[in-house]
């Protein structure tokens, strides 16, 4: 994913290619082409997050691409049964490198509260995933956030799966909501 | 490629086409499947000749997990149902439980979920109508329509604490009184969704591209339609006026005055006109409602075997804390007994056939899934038909995956 | 409601009608499996009945019924669309048994019939296209079954190994998401790496949202409240 070696490995050359990686990184982050892989209720907000008011246009990463040849981004959005796997997986599998996977929502984590017969258990299970964005459904601030963990992780070449964590933690809420009070 | 001099042009085989018909697999994951259902097409040229529509790849076991939890557990699984408008199952299911207790909900309560349930139809309907101007290529009226969604997303968040999954029906009521600024909020954006509906007709109804791509694509017959069991926007745009808010008056129905619009032709364009008008009836029942909707009085009965004590009780006193224990533990239960309850959900007629064997865990819960017998009609609606048209077909038929899957 | 459509329902079945409920203003007619196909013929065909709108069909499991009775309940919902009228037929079916298809009646039982099959295992005589239609056909057994345990799953593509990729989920298969699992003092004081990183990039303590090093900032404002909250 974005490493080049050059013949003679001196100095100027891990210069460049960490110059390169730097620059492919930028590019890569600002221009993602989505694959919305959308099953279920969290649909609803991926709209919601797509249109106006959220606006993910700002984050050059509007364009959808119903083709996985044609996309960076694996945005499973939903729950995904046991028959939809092997669609899951081939789809992944069609995707070009350099591609990233977000799992969208509970169910697409880790499987929610529908831990039954028929769904999968969190999509890593099948595909790896690169940001888990919990909620059930998240709200659009929460995929924004995960959105940009997620161009975060493609400057920094950073390949660990993160989880979007809250914006509010609840504790720190509570204290400050104390503090408000205090005249 | 040889030279084309060379092909013998006189011998009729190699100028006719292959005459059997093509194969095609579409969806699950196609754009206009919503993600859902498979189709597999057989075609003649770009005509449909026979199509299977494959459903269940979003089974998520709805079903079978309501016999696990208690009675109350079953509301979040129900707002998944349909997702587009999950208070209306809410108060659908809640409205079960209440028919098999033979119980009866305040007059405030009944209005509040009136108010919020026709809030949820509008939402329904503009998403249904959003996918499809889009899917058609027109992309700014479902701009339009999911700002508007929002705004209401905004009246229901405050309520409810929910932007889209409120789980706020409680047996026996709601969650929480109506906030003080409920009239105020919701009187502030309908004048506003009015606006966007006449925007959105002016730019599609009388719009020469979307008039050729709905007209006459997607007939469905008044007949046929209720032989397959087709509900709601669907069943009216053939021209049955059936709509159970008006026929079986359910909560405080009977005391709106609205009209039930229906179409003539059964199209995709009947369908699509049929749900803008309902947005205006349903805007006209929320006015209604909101002048008729008492001030004060409680939202829930007054009953502990089913309403959770307040917070207050359960942290003060012994009594409360039991009550509260054993209502999360071991759950509310019903009498013994299996009712039919049915309600007007976004797609149509919603049901809850449900099953008690007298304790606090659902012996059955069984949907009566207006989409699922919707989208069953769908293979009649494409055969015949252009590969094109599928997608707008398919797109006022409003499967909502939840709800066709469970 | 008047009990008109069970009567109606009494004088064209005669004693195959076994028994007649209204419940809650619900009507069911009870009819046996022999008599299924034929009592649901008279419900749409009959002028006085006429029950033109299909609504439901589904079943109930009931395996804990004694072993010489039938095990399931089929279920029948249909509906007059002139007078708003509805009426529920159902029947005590045997495991094993079948039951003669309505499609033939009403076009739209097919899904639900297709459906009961899935779910339940009863399967329709007659019925053009009786094949899974929720799950898929690799499955074995039907879920809604009393018997069938919620968590069985049937997985059609073998899940991933920890050991196959570099990419693992943040957490383990026992473990909730690790935000939920706090250390609290240790945010408090600034010092924990979960630290929402869009918060923590805005006050100084991470230098990108991704970087894993987290700097503690000094003299922790909340914790200092928190103390004084506490005296």
């Amino acid at each position: 994913m974005g490493e080049m070696t050059f013949g003679g490995a001196g100095e100027d050359a891990n210069f460049f290619t960490t110059k390169f990686d730097a620059l492919l990184g930028w590019a890569r982050k600002y221009s993602l082409f989505q694959y919305p892989f959308v099953t279920a209720c969290c649909g609803m907000e991926f709209m919601a997050v797509a249109s106006p008011r959220y606006d993910m246009a700002r984050f050059g990463a509007e364009a959808p691409r119903f083709s996985p040849r044609q996309a960076d981004v694996l945005w499973v959005v939903g729950t995904v049964s046991q028959r939809q796997g092997p669609v899951l997986k081939r789809i992944y599998e069609q995707m070009t490198e350099p591609k990233w996977v977000i799992a969208f929502g509970t169910c697409a984590s880790c499987g929610g509260f529908y831990d039954n017969y028929t769904t999968i258990p969190g999509i890593d299970k099948v595909v790896p995933v690169d940001i888990y964005i919990p909620g059930c459904p998240p709200r659009p601030e929460a995929v924004l956030d995960g959105l940009m963990l997620l161009m975060d992780k493609i400057q920094n070449g950073n390949k660990d799966p993160l989880v979007v964590p809250p914006r509010e933690l609840p504790k720190l809420a509570q204290l400050r909501a104390k503090k408000d009070a205090k005249p | 490629m040889e030279p084309l001099d060379t092909h013998d042009f006189t011998d009729d085989d190699t100028l006719e086409l292959p005459a059997e018909p093509m194969r095609l697999n579409m969806g699950p994951s196609h754009p206009a499947m919503h993600g859902t259902i498979r189709m597999v097409l057989d075609l003649d040229g770009e005509t449909v000749v026979n199509v299977d529509v494959q459903p269940g790849y979003l089974h998520r076991g709805f079903e079978k997990s309501c016999e696990r939890g208690t009675w109350a557990q079953v509301f979040p699984y129900t707002d998944r149902l349909n997702y587009v408008s999950p208070m209306l199952n809410n108060v659908g299911f809640a409205l079960a439980v209440e028919k098999l207790c033979g119980i009866e909900v305040p007059e405030r309560g009944q209005y509040y979920r009136v108010v919020l349930g026709e809030l949820a139809r509008i939402c329904d309907h503009f998403t249904c109508n959003a996918a499809s101007g889009m899917e058609l290529g027109a992309f700014t009226p479902f701009l339009w329509l999911m700002k508007v969604r929002d705004w209401i997303w905004d009246v229901l968040e405050k309520e409810t604490g929910a932007r889209l999954t409120h789980s706020f029906g409680r047996i026996g009521g709601m969650a929480m009184e109506p906030t003080p600024d409920l009239a105020m909020d919701i009187r502030a954006i309908l004048p506003e969704i009015e606006k966007v509906v006449v925007e959105t007709e002016t730019m599609l109804v009388r719009n020469r591209i979307f008039m050729d791509r709905m007209q006459g694509t997607g007939v469905l017959s008044k007949e046929r339609a209720l032989e397959l069991g087709v509900t709601g926007p669907m069943l009216r745009s053939t021209g049955v006026a059936y709509d159970v808010r008006k026929d079986s008056p359910y909560m405080v129905y009977d005391r709106f005055d609205f009209d039930v619009p229906v179409g003539e032709d059964g199209d995709n364009y009947d369908r699509f006109c049929v749900r803008m008008e309902e947005v205006r009836q349903s805007m006209r029942i929320v006015e209604q409602a909101l002048d008729q909707m008492p001030t004060d009085g409680p939202v829930s009965v007054d009953d502990p075997r089913m309403m959770l004590p307040d917070k207050e009780r359960v942290y003060n006193s012994i009594e409360g804390t039991i009550a509260h224990f054993k209502l999360i533990m071991e759950g509310f239960a019903p009498p013994k007994g299996e009712v039919y309850s049915f309600t007007e959900g976004g797609n149509g007629e919603l049901g809850f056939f449900i099953v008690s064997d007298g304790s606090g865990t659902p012996y059955r819960v069984r949907v009566r899934p207006p989409s699922w017998f919707n989208l069953q009609s769908a293979r009649e609606l494409l055969i015949g038909g252009m590969i094109a048209d599928i997608i707008p077909t398919f797109g006022s038929v409003n499967m909502i995956g939840g709800e066709c899957d469970r | 409601m008047s009990k008109a459509l069970l009567d109606r329902l009494a004088t064209l079945l005669g004693d195959k009608l076994l028994e007649t409920t209204d419940f809650r203003g619900d009507e069911v007619a009870l009819v046996a499996p022999a008599d299924w196909h034929a009592a649901a013929e008279f419900l749409r065909r009959d002028e006085k009945l006429a029950m033109g709108q299909f609504t439901d069909l589904t079943a109930v499991d009931y395996p804990e019924r004694a072993p010489e009775e039938p095990r399931f309940d089929v279920l029948l919902f249909v509906r007059n669309p002139e007078t708003h009228k509805r009426l529920r037929l159902k029947t005590r079916l045997a495991d094993g048994k079948t039951l003669a298809t309505l499609t033939d009646l009403w076009a739209g039982a097919s899904w639900a019939e297709r459906e009961v099959y899935d779910m339940f295992g009863i399967s329709f005589e007659g019925h053009p296209d009786m094949r899974r239609i929720l799950l898929y056909k690799e499955f074995e057994g039907h879920p809604l079954r009393k018997d069938y345990p919620i968590d069985r799953a049937q997985p059609l593509v073998p899940y991933r190994d920890a050991d196959d990729t570099h990419k693992l989920p943040p957490f383990g298969v026992d473990e909730g998401q690790p935000f939920a699992r706090t250390d609290w003092s240790r945010r408090l004081e600034g010092l924990d790496a979960q630290v929402s990183p869009s918060l923590a990039v805005a006050a100084g303590q991470r230098a990108s949202l991704s970087s894993e090093e987290v700097h503690p900032v000094h003299a922790p404002e909340p914790a200092a409240d928190a103390a004084a909250s506490e005296n």
